[in-house]
């Protein structure tokens, strides 16, 4: 592995962790709150229900 | 100080006192069987390595539009927040075992002692070890301290609780002259879980557009919300059929 790849690797294991699933859910859940804010649409609601979401789904995971 | 101010502080605060018991007890356990003067030279080396950093992304990071700081910070804390979150509920619900500094500070010691004859001058090994120690838990509270305190443009403020904290825990472990197994880690790793995620979820839906009910004040909503959130999983767990634990206290060491 080079120095560059050793890096990059060690920035994605400190930012994403363990479970990469919840850190591109993350990033999915706020694309959306922009299109529904976007739309004119209240879009408060949207990151509540997502991060309640990703955590049930990431303890699932880590207790199966 | 406003709420959110006191948020900050408080959240600082609790995620580098979590850090420093950890990096205290890896500095103790190589100081004690090695060398202290190495050792604190690794201390230091890191420190400088990372009020290095802190200097660095700091004036980078607040010079970005409001809009996208709050959307990158507010994705970074849910992320960082979610985890710290997921590893205290199975530590909670008994899926996952719990810190146990006193165990740790075995272990490290036996790597110590076995690494090797010791140097009278300068000892690389104990150098090093808390070097790495103390570099790698608080490049964590680096992170925290920039991306909140960049977010409110609070990053004095943010350092200060930082400072303090590592004050109090060094303080702490001069005078109990021993790891620190008595302070509630996976409490603290708790309630910072939940600081995390609240207000990444805050400030990253404001980035993205969004307009909370009440401004600030959905915070005092968002925290307890999460808190109840995080406690009804905890239940849900303990109530449900697991075979084991996910992993063993020497994993947990390395993990945490």
């Amino acid at each position: 592995m080079t120095r560059a790849s050793a890096l990059l690797a060690g920035v994605w294991d400190f930012v994403v962790g363990d479970d990469w699933r919840t850190a591109i859910g993350v990033a999915l859940a706020l694309a959306l709150t922009a299109l529904v804010a976007a739309l004119g649409i209240s879009a408060w609601w949207v990151m509540p229900l997502a991060v309640l979401g990703l955590l049930a789904l990431s303890i699932r995971r880590a207790s199966r | 100080m406003s709420g959110a101010e006191l948020g900050l502080a408080l959240s600082v605060f609790l995620a580098c006192t979590v850090e420093a018991v950890e990096a205290l007890t890896i500095v103790l356990a190589v100081g004690s069987t090695r060398s202290w003067s190495s050792a604190i030279s690794g201390v230091g080396a890191a420190v400088l390595a990372l009020a290095v950093i802190v200097a660095a992304l700091g004036p980078a990071i607040t010079s970005l539009p409001i809009d996208v700081l709050r959307v990158l910070v507010g994705g970074l804390l849910l992320i960082f927040g979610l985890q710290w979150l997921r590893k205290a509920i199975l530590r909670a619900s008994g899926l996952k075992a719990k810190h146990d500094e006193s165990q740790i500070y075995e272990v490290q010691a036996a790597a110590a002692r076995g690494a090797g004859a010791k140097h009278d001058g300068f000892d690389g090994y104990a150098f090093t070890i808390a070097f790495k120690g103390v570099l790698l838990e608080g490049l964590e509270v680096a992170f925290i301290v920039l991306t909140f305190g960049a977010n409110q443009h609070r990053v004095a403020l943010a350092a200060a609780a930082a400072g303090l904290a590592v004050l109090v825990v060094v303080a702490a472990g001069v005078a109990a002259r021993a790891p620190l197994a008595r302070v509630p880690e996976n409490t603290l790793k708790f309630a910072v879980g939940v600081m995390l995620s609240s207000f990444g979820m805050f400030w990253g839906a404001e980035g993205a557009g969004a307009r909370w009910p009440g401004g600030d004040g959905a915070l005092l909503a968002i925290i307890p919300g999460v808190l109840i959130a995080a406690v009804a999983l905890v239940k849900v767990i303990q109530r449900a059929p697991h075979p084991t634990m996910t992993e063993t206290n020497d994993q947990a060491t390395v993990n945490a």
